[in-house]
């Protein structure tokens, strides 16, 4: 075999990033599970949609809240279950999940996604930053 | 399957695709569709020239920053010379008059230049005739400020919350690269409040109404006053009215 030690060398190091994860999964299975949220403090239990709703489409929901306000002048949002909210970030959602850094940051650094919304919108002053 | 029947297929699961259920739905606002206008009495607004309560409310409850640079400054309403806002008016007009301070804001067309050049629909007319802003989708090409015939925008060439007072929770504030502008306080009309200027003027020398209702408050001052448009001849029909002194 021509150049047996650099072929050796890469074959390691592409097994090593391979098998990278697998390891760290062994040392410290924490580390990768999803994040702990913190749930409101004011022990609200219903969100505005069944919580299974709100994890797969809260930005879909969001995205229709702000068409609706902005563009449709609407205010009011009727549930699926028949309450009505006021379709606001900073004052429903963010009037119960007032840990952003808990709540918010913590599942997006996990994903990882930025979402842009603090760079205007407000969130009640403990926890969090405007990233 | 024959090429006919993939294809009444495929158009079938294609209306699939666009119908699935709007899981989202928003009750309309009951409110019979208005259209609103502004009336600036000049010679009530003129009595006491250092007065800017108007424009320090306004700026106090939509956390307009505050900008010393003037070349970067943000502003929604502010006070500018006579002659500035007319200059045909203003033309041989003595320097007291020229000189005398009049409020200007965004005049709210009822045929917006702004809105026809902006090529996201970041600015667009409401039913209610208000010119908004949709600073989620406005992506800083200042077109609307090239073609706003009355300077009424403003952009953010930095970050503006640093230049902010004191943010005020109930509103947002913007981000650097958008463009911003009065938006005839639209929150808190929906709350049925009227416009935070025209609240805070102590003079009464705002009004603010329904210009599709003969008697409005701002319809009753136009039946019985001789009101300028700002370069009316433009045809942008302002819905922003200035009573002379």
């Amino acid at each position: 075999m021509y150049d047996k030690p650099l072929i050796l060398t890469i074959i390691i190091v592409v097994l090593a990033i391979v098998v990278a994860p697998f390891i760290y999964w062994r040392v410290s299975p924490g580390a990768l599970l999803p994040p702990k949220l913190e749930l409101p403090p004011g022990g609200e239990k219903r969100c505005v949609e069944p919580v299974d709703f709100m994890r797969k489409h809260h930005v879909d929901l969001l995205e229709r809240w702000r068409e609706s306000v902005v563009r449709e002048g609407h205010l009011k949002y009727v549930a699926s279950d028949g309450k009505e909210y006021t379709m606001s970030l900073t004052t429903t959602c963010m009037g119960c999940h007032s840990n952003k850094a808990n709540f918010c940051d913590r599942c997006h650094d996990y994903v990882p996604v930025k979402p842009r919304c603090w760079t205007c919108h407000t969130f009640p002053e403990k926890g969090g930053s405007t990233k | 399957m024959t090429r006919r029947k993939f294809l009444q297929l495929l158009a079938l699961s294609g209306v699939g695709l666009i119908v699935p259920g709007a899981s989202v739905r928003s009750v309309a606002a009951e409110v019979p569709v208005k259209k609103w206008a502004m009336v600036i009495d000049m010679s009530k607004c003129a009595k006491d020239g250092d007065c800017i309560d108007c424009v320090e409310a306004c700026h106090r409850v939509h956390n307009v920053p505050k900008i010393p640079d003037p070349k970067r400054e943000v502003k929604w309403i502010w006070n500018t010379p006579f002659e500035r806002l007319f200059p045909e008016q203003g033309r041989y007009m003595g320097r007291e008059l020229r000189e005398q301070k009049v409020l200007t804001l965004c005049n709210h067309c009822e045929n917006p230049p702004c809105v026809a050049v902006c090529p996201t629909k970041a600015t667009f007319q409401r039913e209610d005739g208000i010119v908004m802003m949709d600073y989620h989708r406005c992506i800083g090409c200042r077109y609307c400020m090239a073609a706003c015939p009355y300077g009424a925008r403003s952009f953010n060439w930095q970050d503006p919350r640093p230049f902010v007072r004191t943010i005020d929770k109930g509103y947002p504030t913007r981000t650097r690269g958008v463009v911003e502008k009065c938006n005839f306080c639209d929150e808190r009309l929906a709350k049925g409040l009227i416009p935070a200027c025209v609240e805070a003027c102590k003079e009464k020398a705002l009004a603010f109404g329904d210009l599709d209702d003969a008697d409005s408050s701002v319809r009753k001052l136009l039946r019985s006053r001789n009101a300028l448009q700002r370069k009316a001849e433009l045809g942008t029909k302002p819905k922003v009215f200035y009573l002379p002194a």
